[in-house]
């Protein structure tokens, strides 16, 4: 009694500063003796959570009051809700990295499955080739059919009927499936061409879920152009098109390049559009509108159906290949967007 | 350097000047550019919804054994609808204490300066391709969780979700689900920790003056404010789930039924992976049943998206109010 009565009022009734540290190394420990005693290693590591969990507002209840342990609590499940959500990311990368390299070598690369049985060595070459038409395709059209609907929704178009409609479709746009945006392509072509499949479809399936991604990014970096620009250049006398070509996107250049990359990052690894629309084969093919065309995803898919050691092994090779695809796509944007941040002179 | 100059300056009100410089041929080109722009993607939308239609209204009305032996359209849908909806729910179960957890340790816990690499790390997940999330639930979290499904099954299988024989493979809608939520997990983390972040800081910080802890500074000033914005943040996660393709169709073993059990190897099957599944399909009358599935996932998501929009769009007005 007497040693509180010594503490000022600040300081009485509440646990040491570096309480959760305490608690955190004999919450450590207890996952430890759990595993020396003959647990897995998952189940260590879960004593060690619950006890820190439960443990800090234990003592804390006893020392100091009900208030300040519910928020020792929240304060450790909030943690503990981090910590949980980055096992799964740390274990796939690592899977996909370890099976992945053991697959790969220079013939998986540049072979492809055409009239492979059995154990011979077949590769993803046809799968790469066909991603990296589709892709193109589904660029070539979307990212000027963004950026000009961008651009009127920003420049021509403010407060429209038209354009309040076209944001509000884009808003439907993002929400569409990926599978029916394959089904759409497959059934236009299938109404002209009857049921087939080939790469052109694909693209056109992608090019959906694309527009509206490149739209929304272009979208907010025109709107960071401030209005000083646009004024200074009208009031010089340039007509507004030379304007927006001369001085808006070059302004903000850097943020859509971001955003098209970003954008390109998304669809390519996109499976379900391009299963239904540019169907699958073992053969390289790199004619859009002739035939099925294969691509990483589906080949991902379609080895993984194979249901065999060889099929599981392919399939992990495969998603190691579109990882660092994905990968190096978003460090791209990430550098472009650094090196050509807009000058807004904030 | 004509007409208006030289009329008489009280003979009709003085033309407000074009602001935006004289009107070219490149101008209306430029114009016409961008105005097409925006019409292809209304023309866009349209032709998804009518040539869905076209092609998948004969996949309403088709023969009996175009269904997968269920007879009907109604037959096969309902249980399909059912699946994806199953499913879509369970994810979120999961996925949204997460989400709003990790929000919170971005916007509010973490130490200011690691609070964005961190941020940053969750946003990989939604880098990660879906048919490689697809990949490692089949292959290595089905299999490693499989001793959870005895156990949910031996401590709660008086539950009507737990009591069938657990699989013996984890490909299971527990196993789908869960991969489904660490797939949501992202956007709906995204969208919270934007929401958290934009809350007054008088609010916040007349809260934590009266005395409040910091949880209770979140419980009475954060979540009342972001409280809209949570759960059009969910919903649009639970749109994001149940259009979602690949994890479901490479996790699970699964077909159109009706169970509520989630650890056996009976599973019921959602919409898109109906469709997955059949890809390889061409006879015209499959197609259309297959492209009448997809219309009704479509209308299906619309749907929830709408209504997420609608409720941002309500607790703005409110907040404007």
């Amino acid at each position: 009694m007497s040693t509180l009565d010594t503490l000022s009022p600040m300081e009485a009734g509440r646990l040491p500063r570096n309480a959760p540290l305490f608690v955190g190394v004999a919450a450590l420990a207890a996952g430890a003796l759990v595993v020396v005693l003959g647990g897995s290693l998952v189940l260590g590591a879960v004593t060690a959570a619950l006890v820190f969990i439960i443990a800090l507002p234990l003592w804390s209840a006893v020392v100091e009051n009900r208030r300040a342990a519910v928020d020792r609590l929240v304060t450790g499940l909030v943690w503990t809700a981090f910590a949980v959500a980055l096992v799964p990311l740390i274990w796939l990368v690592w899977m996909v990295l370890d099976r992945g390299l053991a697959t790969i070598n220079p013939e998986f690369l540049t072979y492809s499955m055409r009239s492979v049985i059995g154990d011979e060595q077949g590769g993803l070459y046809h799968a790469l080739m066909g991603t990296i038409v589709i892709t193109l395709i589904a660029t070539a059209i979307s990212v000027p059919v963004g950026i000009f609907a961008a651009i009127y929704l920003i420049e021509y178009g403010k407060g429209t009927k038209m354009s309040r409609a076209i944001t509000f479709l884009v808003d439907v746009m993002t929400g569409i499936p990926s599978i029916v945006a394959g089904l759409f392509a497959f059934a236009m072509f299938a109404l002209i061409l009857g049921p087939t499949r080939f790469g052109l479809a694909g693209g056109i399936a992608l090019t959906l879920l694309m527009i509206p991604t490149v739209v929304r990014s272009t979208e907010e970096m025109l709107k960071l152009v401030p209005d000083d620009l646009r004024e200074a250049s009208y009031a010089l006398g340039v007509p507004k098109w030379r304007t927006i070509a001369k001085v808006v996107l070059p302004t903000s250049v850097a943020g859509i390049v971001t955003g098209v990359v970003l954008a390109i990052s998304r669809v390519i690894g996109e499976t379900a559009p391009l299963l239904v629309a540019a169907g699958f084969t073992n053969n390289l093919n790199t004619n859009p509108v002739d035939g099925s065309m294969m691509t990483l995803p589906v080949f991902i898919f379609t080895q993984f159906g194979q249901a065999t050691e060889k099929g599981y092994s392919y399939a992990w090779g495969g998603a190691l290949v579109l990882i660092v695809i994905v990968m190096l796509l978003n460090l791209t944007a990430r550098i472009v967007g650094k090196i050509f941040a807009p000058k807004t002179g904030r | 350097m004509t007409s208006t100059v030289d009329a008489p300056p009280d003979a009709s009100p003085p033309e407000i000047p074009e602001l935006e410089g004289k009107t070219t041929v490149g101008d209306r080109v430029f114009r016409a550019l961008a105005v097409a722009a925006g019409s292809l993607i209304m023309i866009a939308l349209a032709a998804v919804f009518i040539f869905l239609a076209i092609e998948g209204a004969p996949g309403f009305t088709a023969d009996e054994q175009h269904y997968d032996g269920k007879g009907s359209f109604i037959g096969l849908v309902v249980p399909l609808v059912f699946g994806t909806t199953y499913a879509a729910v369970l994810a979120l179960l999961i996925a949204v204490p997460f989400a709003i957890g990790i929000a919170l340790f971005v916007s509010h816990y973490a130490p200011r300066r690691v609070a964005k690499p961190l941020g940053f790390v969750i946003d990989l997940l939604a880098a990660v391709p879906s048919v490689v999330f697809g990949l490692w639930g089949g292959l290595a979290l089905g299999p490693y969780i499989r001793p959870l499904h005895e156990w949910l099954h031996n401590t709660l299988g008086f539950l009507p979700f737990f009591d069938g024989q657990p699989s013996a493979t984890g490909r299971t809608l527990l196993t789908a689900s869960i991969v489904l939520a660490i797939m949501i997990l992202p956007i709906i983390t995204a969208l919270c920790r934007e929401i958290f972040s934009q809350t007054p800081t008088l609010h916040e910080e007349a809260a934590l003056a009266l005395g409040a802890t910091r949880w209770e500074m979140i419980r009475y000033a954060v979540f009342p404010y972001a409280r809209s914005g949570m759960v059009s943040a969910i919903m649009l996660g639970l749109g994001r789930a149940l259009g979602e393709t690949m994890a479901v169709a490479m996790v699970l073993s699964s077909s159109p039924i009706i169970v509520l059990d989630i650890i056996t190897s009976d599973n019921p099957r959602t919409i898109a992976a109906h469709i997955a599944q059949n890809y390889k399909e061409t006879t015209p009358e499959k197609v259309a049943v297959l492209i009448a599935c997809g219309l009704v996932l479509f209308a299906f998501t619309f749907g929830v998206n709408a209504l997420a929009r609608w409720i941002v769009g309500r607790g703005e007005r409110k907040q404007a109010a």
